[in-house]
């Protein structure tokens, strides 16, 4: 696990993906059922259980230094996708190539733990971005200082408020140096003047990475990292180019 | 850390040992939560980790008091060899029962950070090593009190845990994919967990029963030998009872071992890319 491979090199390359997901309901998600229908002799029954088609034939080719845009409605497979290009879910049909090291910023609360200080979560979330023990302790002043909360980093993170957790996770999260950074939406709940200074840590963050892709509601957000957009629609990618491009033909499509 | 060297098939022996040594490589992150697991447990406790240790003494006295009553046996013979079986026990069935939760536990994890199948069964065994630990504590103090006939042997009891370990890893890996995809199997494995519990010689002790003057008893004694648990807490128990090595306990463990492995290589294969989209 070296952090520095610098002659590989970063790109995220997908064939005809699908990602479908069967849906076992409580009934056919038990051994009794199989069993049965094995007995049985029932072949037709394991085809039975119901899919739902959550990315259908994604066809992309990123490469070091894209900066790309995720748009669509929800439930449109923004969120999959993203899970797709980092690797999480592996492609049901066809091939997703990544290479490159992987920071997923899905969801700020993600493996945090509420009964440790908040000093301890970011060591913890460090290590679940990828760093090194080493590397956090270097940086642990920096993002001391970015949170601003001071002498509540000793305090278990349960006594924080969420806009005080939200300071704390994005405080690591920008800290960190990722190859292939994707971003969900959620980014909110912080005070205006926070958000000025984490757009500048974000933006920064975007800079040293190799690959973005974001997926936001915000155009404003959009316009200031990303410059091309894929529009996803029903699971499918269904425009792919230049950010202005694209916004304006979903936003003519949503009005 | 996920590098993510090109991925052909997912289904592919290359894919499998990327999982395991990928977590492998992850130490500092799985062993920075194991520890904080159990820390974590008893975080606003005075005494801390230390009640592991506490309530492993007053399980094994009080049972051991018991039992010593029940057989008539000698409590300096009865305390030490339900003390120790319980320590492993205690080891095996955390491995199996939380392994048979632990890619559903883990959901929010796995659905968030990619990160090797492997971490989390690294995490889990580590920290049952770090309770296993805790309870050896108790076996030390009980040294002083009932001091056991030791020699050189006891240094057995380093590869008993190893492949107690080696084991566990198997385990959890195996059952983990399992009931994350049958649900079901989750309330079957605890209530076996439970039962096997009263099946292996932990609070009667095994060669009283084998060389018993009723020879329906000694008949029916050696079908134990028959539960794999039995080898697994007999490897570990006889070095630290200053008792003599039998080498099919060995044996039986090591064939446990490669075959479980075997068995959970190919599943992990087969079902490893699979598990993020059943938890």
């Amino acid at each position: 696990m070296n952090v520095s491979e610098p002659t590989r090199r970063v790109s995220i390359t997908t064939k005809d993906a699908c990602v479908d997901f069967p849906i076992f309901d409580a009934k056919s998600r038990s051994l009794k059922k199989t069993v049965i229908g094995l007995v049985g002799g029932n072949i037709a029954s394991t085809s039975k259980v119901p899919i739902i088609e959550a990315l259908t034939d994604v066809t992309l080719h990123l490469e070091h230094g894209a900066r790309v845009a995720l748009v669509g409605h929800n439930g449109a497979g923004k969120t999959t996708l993203l899970r797709l290009l980092s690797g999480i879910y592996e492609p049901t049909r066809g091939v997703a190539e990544i290479s490159g090291r992987v920071a997923p910023i899905f969801d700020l609360g993600v493996g945090m733990d509420p009964e440790i200080s908040g000093l301890d979560n970011i060591m913890i979330r460090g290590l679940f971005l990828g760093m090194s023990r080493k590397q956090m302790e270097q940086r642990i002043d920096d993002i001391a200082d970015f949170t601003e909360l001071g002498d509540f980093l000793r305090m278990p993170l349960r006594t924080y408020s969420t806009g005080m957790r939200v300071r704390l996770a994005l405080g690591v999260v920008t800290s960190i140096d990722p190859e292939i950074l994707l971003l969900d939406e959620g980014i909110g709940a912080v005070d205006a003047a926070f958000l000025e200074k984490s757009k500048k840590r974000l933006s920064d963050l975007v800079d040293r990475s190799g690959l973005l892709v974001f997926a936001s509601h915000s155009d404003e957000f959009l316009r200031e990292l990303c410059d091309t957009a894929i529009w996803m629609e029903h699971g499918r990618v269904k425009m792919q180019g230049e950010l202005e491009e694209v916004l304006r033909a979903y936003k003519g499509q949503a009005a | 850390m996920s590098t993510a060297p090109p991925r052909s098939d997912p289904r592919s022996w290359s894919r499998t040992a990327e999982d395991l040594a990928g977590g492998w490589g992850q130490r500092q992150l799985w062993g920075h939560l194991g520890w904080q697991d159990i820390k974590q447990r008893y975080r606003r406790s005075v005494l801390g980790p230390i009640w592991i240790t506490i309530s492993m003494a007053v399980t094994a006295i009080a049972l051991g008091i018991l039992y010593a009553g029940l057989f008539g046996n000698d409590l300096a013979v009865q305390l030490p060899y339900i003390l120790v079986g319980f320590i492993v026990w205690g080891f095996i069935s955390g491995c199996i029962l939380e392994g048979a939760d632990v890619f559903i536990a883990n959901e929010g994890l796995i659905k968030h950070l990619p990160s090797p199948l492997s971490v989390h069964v690294y995490r889990l065994v580590w920290r049952q090593t770090l309770l296993f630990a805790h309870n050896m504590i108790v076996y030390l103090i009980m040294l002083v009190i009932f001091p056991q006939p030791l020699h050189w042997t006891v240094v057995y009891v380093v590869p008993a845990v190893a492949l107690l370990m080696v084991n566990g890893v198997w385990v959890a890996l195996l059952l983990g994919i399992i009931t994350t995809r049958f649900r079901d199997l989750n309330p079957i494995t605890q209530s076996i967990v439970q039962l096997m519990f009263f099946l292996t010689p932990i609070v009667w002790i095994y060669e009283d029963f084998l060389n018993s003057a009723n020879p329906t008893i000694a008949e029916r004694a050696r079908l134990a030998e028959l539960n794999p648990f039995l080898h697994f807490v007999e490897i570990v128990r006889r070095p630290l009872l200053g008792q003599d090595q039998q080498l099919r306990y060995w044996v039986v463990v090591l064939a446990i071992t490669v075959i479980g492995w075997l068995v959970t290589l190919f599943v992990v294969r087969r079902y490893r890319s699979r598990v993020s989209y059943w938890v």
